[in-house]
Parts: C-alpha cells; sequence; structure tokens
C-alpha cells in the first residue's frame, strides 16, 4: 500500500483521492491523474512483464504509447489484452497483470459501446502541445471550424513533463488559459484523449477518443466507450511532437532504464521519482534537464554519461553547481541487475573507441540518445521523409498539399521556436483556404533559447563481443537486437522493409516508435551507406493499436445489416411466421401451426395452394416503372423476348441477359399504357436491373425517350393462389368479372376498394389459377385482412416463401441464382420460346450463335425424382453417371452436374429435384447416381414440369 | 364496408421515438403524395410544375404551395404534396408533362418521412452521414441523396426547424432503431 516513490508534493495528480488498483495479484493505491505505469513506479514497481523469447525481466521505459516494454492485460472491469501501462489511466477497482509478449481476448460479450461521429473542419490540429495550441487558437481566432485533437489525458504536450514558462506564466498556466479560450469559440471542437491515427486522401483522418475508459467501472453505460471520430478536414496541421531515442549498449532492456525524458514526466506530471540513485546517459543536451530536475526533487545522480567528447560547456556548468558529476567523452557499454538494474558499465568514448569500464551504482539509468520527430502522419500522407544528419532523424522532407507539419514534430526542438512554427503554419494553412487571421491573434512568448551543444548520432555503442550483440536489444517486445539485424544484412537483406520483417523489429504494438529509426541507423551502419540511402519502414495506420470493437461501432447485432420488412411485417411476426433473409429482406419462410415443423408447415402450405387457396406476400418483389414513347423499344432490347407487341391489358414473362447471352433475371411485364410498362424483377435483381436499365439507357442509348423509376415499394404484392382464388378475389371486388372469359391468364385489370385503387394481375408462379393484388403499402395491412376474411370460407392459408419454392419448382420454373449460376441461357432453361427470332437485336442475342451455346452436352435443367421415393436430395449435390455395382469409382469421378433446387412435394408425395445436367434433355428416362452422405442414390431425370405438365390448373 | 385503414411503417416506432428528449426530436411525418418527375434538362429549365419553377440547382429542394420540391438530378425531381391523392396528382403530372417529354411516377408510398430537430439534431446525424450539414455548408433549402447509417436517405434542410429525412419504407424501422440508438446516450437515466 505504500508509495516511497511519491513524491510530497507536485504533479497533475489529485492526491486527495485514492484509488485502490491490483497489479499482479498485489494491492496498490494511486490518484487520479496517474497512469497504471506512475502509479507502480510510486510503489517502486518498474519490471511490467518478461520478455516474449528471453523471459528477461522487462519494465516501463517510456511515459506514453512509445514504450516498448510495459504491456499489461486487464482482467477487470473487463478484460482486454494488449494495452501500455503508461497510457492506462489509473481508476479505482482496475486488475490488471504483466504480459509477456501475448495477451487474452475476452470470451464473454463486450457490454460497451462503441461509435462514430463524422465531423467536418477547416482546420484539423493534431496534437495540443504548443505548437498545436497555437496553431488551434490562430485558427480558431480567424473564425476557422476548427478540430483539435489529443491523445493525453490533457493539453500541454511536452509542456507537462517540464517547468517551462509561457508569457511569463508557468507554461501550464497558459495552456489553461488557451483551452478556456478555444472553449468559448463555437466553431472548435477540442478533444482530448483522442489519438488521431490514420490520414487518407483528401484530408480525411480517423481519431479514436477513449471516453470513459478512464471511469473504470464507474463508466455511464449510455455513453459510447470510445469513439472513432471521422474527421474531413480541408487542411490538417500535425504537431504530434517527438519520440525521445534511446541509445542501444548491452543489457539496455533491464528494468529501471528508461528515456530521460519519461523520467521528467513522471517526475513533473505524475510527482513519482523512477528511482533514488540515477545515471544519465545522453547525446544531446536534452537529458541534462532531466538530471537537474530530478536531483532537486532529491535523487542522488551519480553521473552525466555523455557520449560527445567536448558535452556540452554550458551544461556541464549547470550540472557543476548542483554538485552532479558529468563524464564527457563517455558512454555506457553495459549493466548490471536482474529484475532491476543495479549498476551502469561507463567507459570512456574517444575517437570511436570505447576504453576499459568502470561501474556505477544505480538503480536508474536515464538515456536519450536524440529526438526523433513523430512524422507518422505526415508519412501517412504519403509525406517523402528527409534524413537530418544534425537531429540523426527523419524529418518531413517536402510540402504536402493540405497537410502541414509544426513544433518538434518538423525537428523544432525549442519552446519558442515551437510556439512561433505553430503560428508560422497555421497561417499558412489559414492563407490556403482564404481565412483571414484575427488582428488580435498574438504568438505568446518564450525565453529565449540558449543554443545547446551539436548533439551527436549515436545509434549503438561500438561493441566488437557477439555475445554482447545478443544483448544489444533494438525492438525490447519483440526481443530483437543488433546480432538480428546483422544477421539479416549477412544474409544478404539490405532494404529496410525486409530487414524489419526478417527481425519483426517495429511489428510489435508501438509499431517501432523507438525502434525504427534505430535499426535504419544501425543497418545503415552494417551495410557502410548513408542513413538517407537505408529510409525508413513505411508508416501505416494505425498510429497506435485501435480495437475492432471501435472500428466496429454500432454496426452490430441488429444493426449490423439493414433490415428490409414489408408494411405487412409486424402482421407475419404475430402470426408466428419465421422468417428467412433475402437479401436485406426479412422474408417469412413458412407459418407453422403448433406442432408443426417446416416439412409439415411446408406440406401443409402446398397443399393449401394446390387444392385450396393460399396467399403469399409477395410484396419484395422487385418493381419498376418504365415510361416515355420509347418505352416498348427500350424493353425490345434489354428482353430476350417481344414486348412491344404486349397490348394494354395484358401480361407476358421475360427473360433478360446479359451481353454473354446468360440469364440475369426473368419477371412478368404489365403494359399499363401505350408509353408506360410496369416491370417485376425477382426481390434480389430490383436494384441490379434498375441499374442494369439506367446503365444503357445513359450509355448506350440516351436518345430513348424513356424514364425507369424504382416503385418497389409503391406496391404491395399479394398472390392469391389456389382453385379457390377467384372465389377469393371475386367476392372481396365485385365490380371485377373474374371469369377466365373476362379476365384470362396473363391480363390484369385496375379496380378500386373503398375508394383506393387496386391492380389485379392473373400471373401465376406456382400453375394455379391466381390473382396478383397489388395496392398502395399505406393500404396493404387492411387489404390483406380483408383478403383473409374473403378467404376464410375456402380455408385460405398464407404461405411463406419455402412453399413458394416448392410450387414453382413443381412446375420447373426456375430461380434466376439459384437454378441458374451465371452460365445458363434461356435455351438451357428449356426457354427457347422466350428467345424472339424476329427482333432484329437484344442484349445477348449475339451470343445465341456461339457453337459453345449450340452444343448439345451444356447443362440444361431437369428434374429428378430419387428411385427410392424418399430421400432428399440435398441442393448442390453431384450428379454421376449410374454405377451397376452402385460403388463410387475412384477419383476423378465425371461430374454430370448438380442439383440446384430440391424439395418434398405434397402433391407428388415424394421428394423431387431440379438440377443442371449436361445434356439433360437427352436423358430424360435415364437413371443416374446421386452421392449423399457416401451413398449413390439412383434418381431418374425427368422433364423439368412435374406438376400440371399440361397446364391445366390455370384458369382453375 | 368500413373505410380502409393506413398503416403507417412507423407505427409501431412512434411511441420510442416520443421518448427521445427535446434536445432529439424526432417524428415520423404524416403520410403526403410523392411524384418522382422526370424531364429532360433541356425543358426544365423555368419550367413551373403546379405553380413552382422546378430547382434547377444540383442538392436543393423548394417549398410549394402545399408541400416540396426536391432535385434529385438534372433531369428527376420529388415532387410532395398534403393535399392531394396520390394517383390524382400522379395523373396529373403525367398529363402535363407528357408534351414536354416529362413522365411522372406515383411514389408515394416508396418513402416516408421523419423531421429531425433540436439541439443535438446535427450531431445524432453526423453519427451515420459524412455530408457536412453545418449551417455554413447545408443551409435551409439544400438537399442530399446520401446514407444515414446504412439506409439511403434524402436530406432536407428545414433550417431552424432542423431537418427532414425521407427514407425508404422498407428501411424505415431499421433507420428508426438507428435514430434510437443513436440518441441513446442524451436521453437520461429514469
Amino acid at each position: 500500500m505504500s508509495t516511497p516513490f511519491r513524491t510530497a508534493e507536485g504533479g497533475r495528480i489529485d492526491r486527495a483521492t485514492t484509488l485502490q488498483f491490483t497489479f499482479d495479484g498485489r494491492s496498490l493505491t494511486g490518484h487520479p491523474g496517474d497512469t497504471l505505469a506512475s502509479a507502480l513506479l510510486a510503489s517502486g514497481q518498474h519490471q511490467v512483464a518478461t520478455s516474449i523469447r528471453l523471459g528477461r525481466p522487462r519494465g516501463i521505459s517510456a511515459a506514453w504509447a512509445e514504450d516498448p516494454g510495459g504491456l499489461v492485460q486487464v482482467e477487470e472491469p473487463f478484460p482486454e489484452p494488449m494495452l501500455l501501462a503508461s497510457t492506462v489511466e489509473l481508476f479505482d477497482g482496475l486488475v490488471a497483470h504483466g504480459l509477456p509478449g501475448q495477451g487474452r481476448l475476452a470470451d464473454v460479450p463486450d457490454s460497451a459501446r462503441y461509435d462514430a461521429v463524422h465531423h467536418h473542419v477547416d482546420v484539423l490540429v493534431v496534437g495540443a502541445g504548443p505548437a498545436g495550441l497555437v496553431a488551434a487558437l490562430g485558427a480558431a481566432r480567424a473564425g476557422a471550424r476548427v478540430a483539435l485533437v489529443d491523445e493525453q489525458s490533457e493539453a500541454g504536450g511536452s509542456l507537462l513533463s517540464g517547468t517551462d514558462r509561457v508569457d511569463g506564466v508557468p507554461a501550464l498556466d497558459w495552456v489553461a488559459d488557451a483551452v478556456a479560450e478555444l472553449a468559448r469559440h463555437p466553431e472548435v471542437l477540442h478533444l482530448q484523449r483522442t489519438t488521431a491515427f490514420g490520414v487518407y486522401d483528401d484530408g480525411f483522418v480517423l481519431a479514436l477518443e477513449r471516453r470513459t475508459d478512464h471511469l473504470g467501472a464507474a463508466a455511464p453505460r449510455r455513453v459510447s466507450r470510445q469513439r472513432v471520430w471521422r474527421i474531413r478536414a480541408r487542411s490538417i496541421v500535425v504537431a504530434t511532437g517527438a519520440h525521445e531515442r534511446p541509445v542501444v549498449f548491452a543489457d539496455n532492456d533491464r528494468p529501471g532504464i528508461m528515456l530521460a525524458r519519461a523520467a521528467r514526466t513522471f517526475l513533473h506530471r505524475y510527482g513519482v521519482l523512477p528511482g533514488r540513485e540515477a545515471v544519465v546517459f545522453t547525446t544531446n543536451d536534452s537529458a541534462y534537464d532531466a538530471a537537474l530536475d530530478l536531483a532537486r526533487a532529491g535523487v542522488q545522480v551519480q553521473a552525466v554519461v555523455d557520449a560527445r567528447p567536448a558535452g556540452s560547456p554550458q551544461r556541464r556548468a549547470e550540472c557543476e553547481r548542483a554538485g552532479i558529476r558529468v563524464l564527457s567523452g563517455s558512454v555506457v557499454t553495459g549493466t548490471e541487475g536482474v529484475e532491476r538494474i543495479t549498476s551502469a558499465l561507463v567507459a570512456p568514448f574517444t575517437d570511436g573507441e570505447v576504453g576499459a569500464a568502470s561501474v556505477i551504482p544505480c538503480d536508474v539509468l536515464l538515456v536519450s540518445g536524440g529526438w526523433n520527430p513523430a512524422v507518422h502522419l505526415f508519412s501517412q500522407a504519403r509525406g517523402r521523409l528527409r534524413y537530418d544528419e544534425v537531429l540523426g532523424a527523419f524529418v518531413p522532407g517536402e510540402e504536402l498539399d493540405g497537410l502541414a507539419v509544426a513544433g518538434s514534430a518538423a525537428g523544432v526542438l525549442d519552446l519558442a521556436g515551437c510556439l512561433a512554427d505553430g503560428q508560422r503554419v497555421v497561417r499558412a494553412a489559414l492563407s490556403a483556404l482564404a481565412i483571414v487571421p484575427a488582428a488580435d491573434d498574438r504568438l505568446p512568448s518564450a525565453p529565449e533559447p540558449v543554443v545547446p551543444a551539436a548533439p551527436l548520432v549515436l545509434w549503438r555503442v561500438p561493441d566488437t563481443s557477439e555475445a554482447h550483440a545478443r544483448t544489444q536489444f533494438v525492438d525490447l517486445q519483440r526481443d530483437a537486437t543488433v546480432a538480428d539485424i546483422a544477421r539479416a544484412v549477412g544474409a544478404g537483406l539490405r532494404s529496410i522493409e525486409h530487414v524489419k520483417r526478417y527481425t519483426t523489429i517495429g511489428t510489435a504494438h508501438d509499431q517501432g516508435k523507438t525502434s525504427g529509426v534505430l535499426t535504419s541507423g544501425i543497418t545503415a551502419e552494417l551495410l557502410g551507406i548513408p542513413v538517407q540511402d537505408t529510409g525508413t519502414t513505411t508508416f501505416r495506420p494505425p498510429y497506435t493499436p485501435v480495437a475492432f470493437a471501435a472500428l466496429a461501432g454500432r454496426d452490430r447485432g441488429r444493426l449490423f445489416d439493414p433490415e428490409r420488412v414489408t408494411a405487412l411485417h409486424d402482421w407475419h411476426v404475430a402470426a408466428g411466421a419465421v422468417f428467412e433473409d433475402v437479401g436485406q429482406w426479412k422474408r417469412p419462410r413458412y407459418y407453422p401451426q403448433p406442432g408443426e415443423d417446416m416439412e409439415t408447415a411446408v406440406l401443409r402450405e402446398c397443399a393449401a395452394a394446390r387444392t385450396g387457396v393460399g396467399i403469399i406476400d409477395g410484396s419484395t418483389l422487385g418493381k419498376i416503372d418504365v415510361q416515355g414513347p420509347d418505352a416498348a423499344v427500350l424493353l425490345d432490347r434489354l428482353y430476350t423476348n417481344m414486348m412491344s407487341s404486349l397490348k394494354v391489358g395484358a401480361v407476358r414473362y421475360g427473360v433478360m441477359c446479359g451481353v454473354d447471352g446468360m440469364v440475369i433475371d426473368d419477371g412478368t411485364v404489365l403494359r399499363l399504357a401505350e408509353d408506360r410498362f410496369l416491370v417485376l424483377t425477382t426481390t434480389g435483381g430490383a436494384a441490379k436491373v434498375l441499374d442494369w436499365m439506367e446503365e444503357w439507357v445513359q450509355t448506350e442509348w440516351p436518345d430513348l425517350r424513356v424514364h425507369c423509376t424504382s416503385v418497389t415499394e409503391q406496391w404491395a404484392t399479394f398472390p392469391v393462389v389456389g382453385p379457390r382464388s377467384r372465389d377469393v378475389v371475386g367476392t372481396l371486388f365485385p365490380d371485377v368479372d373474374v371469369s377466365t372469359e373476362a379476365f384470362p391468364f396473363m391480363t390484369w385489370r385496375d379496380t378500386a376498394l373503398d375508394g383506393v385503387p387496386v391492380r389485379l394481375a392473373r400471373i401465376s408462379f406456382s400453375g394455379e389459377l391466381a390473382f396478383e393484388v397489388h395496392v398502395s403499402p399505406w393500404y396493404a395491412v387492411a387489404v390483406w385482412q380483408r383478403l383473409l376474411e374473403a378467404g376464410r370460407p375456402y380455408g385460405i392459408t398464407p404461405y411463406g416463401t419455402e412453399t413458394m419454392h416448392v410450387l414453382r419448382a413443381e412446375k420447373g420454373y426456375p430461380i434466376i441464382g439459384q437454378d441458374t449460376d451465371g452460365t445458363v441461357t434461356p435455351h438451357d432453361l428449356g426457354m427457347a420460346w422466350a428467345v424472339s427470332k424476329k427482333k432484329p437485336d437484344f442484349i445477348g442475342k449475339r451470343s445465341f450463335a456461339r457453337p459453345a451455346n449450340q452444343d448439345p452436352r451444356r447443362k440444361q435443367l431437369v428434374g429428378l425424382l430419387p428411385v427410392d421415393r424418399h430421400t432428399l436430395l440435398p441442393e448442390g449435390s453431384q450428379i454421376v453417371e449410374f454405377v451397376a455395382d452402385g460403388e463410387l469409382p475412384p477419383p476423378p469421378v465425371p461430374m454430370l452436374g448438380h442439383v440446384t433446387s430440391s424439395y418434398r412435394s405434397a402433391e407428388l408425395a415424394r421428394p423431387f429435384a431440379l438440377a443442371l445436367v449436361k445434356g439433360g434433355r437427352e436423358r430424360v428416362g435415364d437413371t443416374v447416381h446421386v452421392p449423399v452422405n457416401g451413398t449413390l442414390v439412383p434418381v431418374e431425370v425427368t422433364g423439368s414440369v412435374l406438376v400440371d405438365p399440361e397446364g391445366a390448373r390455370r384458369d382453375g | 364496408m368500413a373505410e380502409l385503414l393506413r398503416t403507417h411503417p412507423l407505427e409501431a416506432w412512434a411511441a420510442a421515438l416520443a421518448e427521445l428528449p427535446d434536445e432529439v426530436r424526432i417524428t415520423p411525418e404524416p403520410f403526403v403524395a410523392m411524384v418522382d418527375v422526370r424531364v429532360p434538362a433541356a425543358a426544365s429549365e423555368g419550367l413551373a410544375v403546379r405553380g413552382t419553377p422546378l430547382p434547377t440547382a444540383p442538392n436543393t429542394w423548394t417549398p410549394t404551395a402545399d408541400g416540396r420540391m426536391v432535385w434529385l438530378g438534372p433531369d428527376e425531381w420529388l415532387l410532395t404534396s398534403t393535399g392531394t391523392v396520390p394517383h390524382l396528382l400522379e395523373e396529373e403530372l403525367r398529363d402535363q408533362l407528357r408534351p414536354v417529354g416529362g413522365t411522372a411516377v406515383d411514389v408515394s408510398a416508396q418513402r416516408i418521412g421523419l423531421r429531425i430537430s433540436g439541439t443535438r439534431a446535427r450531431e445524432v446525424l453526423a453519427k451515420g452521414c459524412s455530408i457536412d450539414l453545418h449551417p455554413r455548408a447545408f443551409p435551409a433549402g439544400r438537399s442530399a441523396q446520401t446514407t444515414l447509417g446504412q439506409a439511403g436517405v434524402v436530406l432536407l434542410s428545414l433550417g431552424e426547424e432542423g431537418f427532414a429525412v425521407l427514407v425508404r419504407s422498407s428501411f424505415a424501422g431499421y433507420l428508426a432503431s438507428w435514430l434510437l440508438d443513436a440518441g441513446l446516450e442524451y436521453v437520461p437515466l429514469g
């Protein structure tokens, strides 16, 4: 429970409130404002886990997302793997443990909500550090629509880690004022805990906002836990700061070794000392701040080890005043300790030669090898990077349209410079958008920077020992070392992309934030080529890991895919329908009565339609209004058969083919007027056929005076089917003469029901006498109920898609897309009669003359009757030649075709099937075999029409 | 016989939608006659339909005496009318437009309207619509054919009065549940 490394005062934590949490089974405490990492360090714990391959102890080595070491698994409140202790905000009741590289997904559904929001701005600023805040203020003051996103829990960026002053006041006071001012601008969206993780074309940026993660179990359930912001920005300012870079040396992975800036962050932001005795190893001036700050906070700074021969004269003087020893021209060559560093090995470093090492005891070793600008988003936007010899880092190497980099992300490493750069960059962005900066947009002041001594670029401490190379870690998470890079180079790999994949460096959760540039540098060194030529691996989204749950957002459960329903849906539900998904439509498949399974329900429904009367909701049928003087011309070109000869009042079945002559859709066409047709398509083909029509009208035949309009949902459609359908329709619509003579097959009549227009059509998809009733869906429920009332004396039976399929299959009516597969012609379906020989041309016609189309061995639609009269052939079953001994010969067994539809028939009192069979029509009467569950089932090939082949029933 | 009753596609959703707080008011619009009007672009300039000139600026709509005229394409409009019986409106427009090569189709039941208003209206729509709905970009009189969630919609800006959403009737239930879900975070825990 003790936190011996917590400072007495300071930091951005709420010391008045204590939070309880459990790590690796230990009960610990922290405060609001802590991360899991800072709370662990406060208790004196550096080690978080052991490494994935070598099992070496690993600890917290950075204070944010660049940490390669501190991976944890959260268990409570909800299991989540692969989080970083340094980015998990502490909350009461957190239970977590360290992870050796691999976590465990929750085995229960995530009950948290996730969502997404689209947002549009003139200027998006990524990063609320000094440059980003100045940029956001400049854009906001100009009246622009602005979004400012920053991944930390509060604004300030690098200012949170130090003791800087801006405008003569503590920097964080200035930050607070800036944040308050932004909040007053109505067109500013300021989001903290929000990581811009991907930049895409045309100013599109994805950002992940962690809205309630930090609240733990107290998170409000109705608020999304995380939100993906889909931001479209006219201009993007990337002010993402820089990552400190380590230097590689032997045994550089022990707990207690961390980046110098991270130590300042833990001290100033969290009020935590990283240890009692520190050694600071640096190649540049910035780490001196860590040494001086820690010394002031009471840490014994044993030495600053500066690799530069002359070190930094001015910083050396500061250190001497503070009583800190500075060893210039020295490097750390190794460390000692197991679960925690106990000492650093320090040796003179002259002209690239490392001398004999001496031992300096310490419990923390701070390292700084310079700074890598966080160019990730710039690079994702395809910005070219340039290697800066002085910084030893890659910086933006060109100007991009609509995206500019400001502050340390552009390689500006001093505060005054970052503030000025933020203003310069946003003004350029505003200017490109023709937005005038406000007159009161003032640049805040910061102390004139002391010019730092030139940094030294040092990727790794020279070491000729092969054994040492195996503990010179480059990517701590992957346990990948200098020896691994050497092996990659030795194997002949020169491309940094290949080295990455060979060594796996940069492929862990941190995506190489600390190891990437090191790898470029060390590879260049080993190859003896300039670092610029090595380059970096490609930066790809996401910048930090994003949970799939966040990307899925609200598109899950019932909202995963829209459920389309007809006007009768609630009636179907109340009637106990079992639904089937047909595309996005929910269609009743059958209506089981108590005790019925699908088979019995369907047999009952089929019998009703064949012997009495049935009714089905066919409203999902696609419907297209084709109107204009050239409507008939268009349909003649689209259908294989003639439509222009159709009389007003009549209906014709038609088949549509693609340019390859293969059937793409079928349906009926009603001629409503000389210049107007109603085209009925399959349920699934509705949108496709309308697009098809538009494509031809718009691109090939713009001269045709015709318009096509979807009316699928303008008409509810109820086929009333069966020998008693005439009685039902005649009862409900007494003013229509429903006799065969007055209302023949394939005609339609308009009528009305209580003043509401109704269209009746004698169309049959079952072979039975049938009337389609078309009415506006506004009145669908009322008309459906009236039909049921009128049909009650005849036992009218609602039926679903399964019965519809059986009835049509018994008549050999194909379903396009089930009995066809894009390689089937009308002739293959036995529909040569539906292919006009008179029309000069229509889509698909030329293909019918191809020799392949004339081949008598083409697969043709036939019926199949299992000889045993009881086997239901599984749809998709293969069909093979009859084998006398009933044993399937060894493969390959030539395939004759496959079963496309298969049902039990009430009418035939046996199962039957439709199938595509090679030369099928020639084989009618033959017996073939269908392997079913390892047994060869003999089936008889028949014509495709199994019920009422004479068509005697269609008129009742 | 009794008069035939009409059934609104969102009847079952009305109660749940009414529970939303004032910040997000979602109200199904009543049935209205809607006709899809096609006029060759060349003939549409200055052409008045039922007294209102066809709007020719893309993605706009104009009010009419008893409804709206929505631009859907260079030669396509959606005319709505609260005062006319759908099939009679179709007939009237067919007769008027035939001489200029135009057509008219009753599509009254194809779509249903929803009114979305309140201080959070834009925020709720932004959860599933990628179009910029800020008043600077989408002022009153603007329209868009876009997707909301996964439903295709015609979206109209009504200015201060919020937005009108026209959605395919078969998608109305999906959209209503999507909107209720989107508005959930503004519903106080009661």
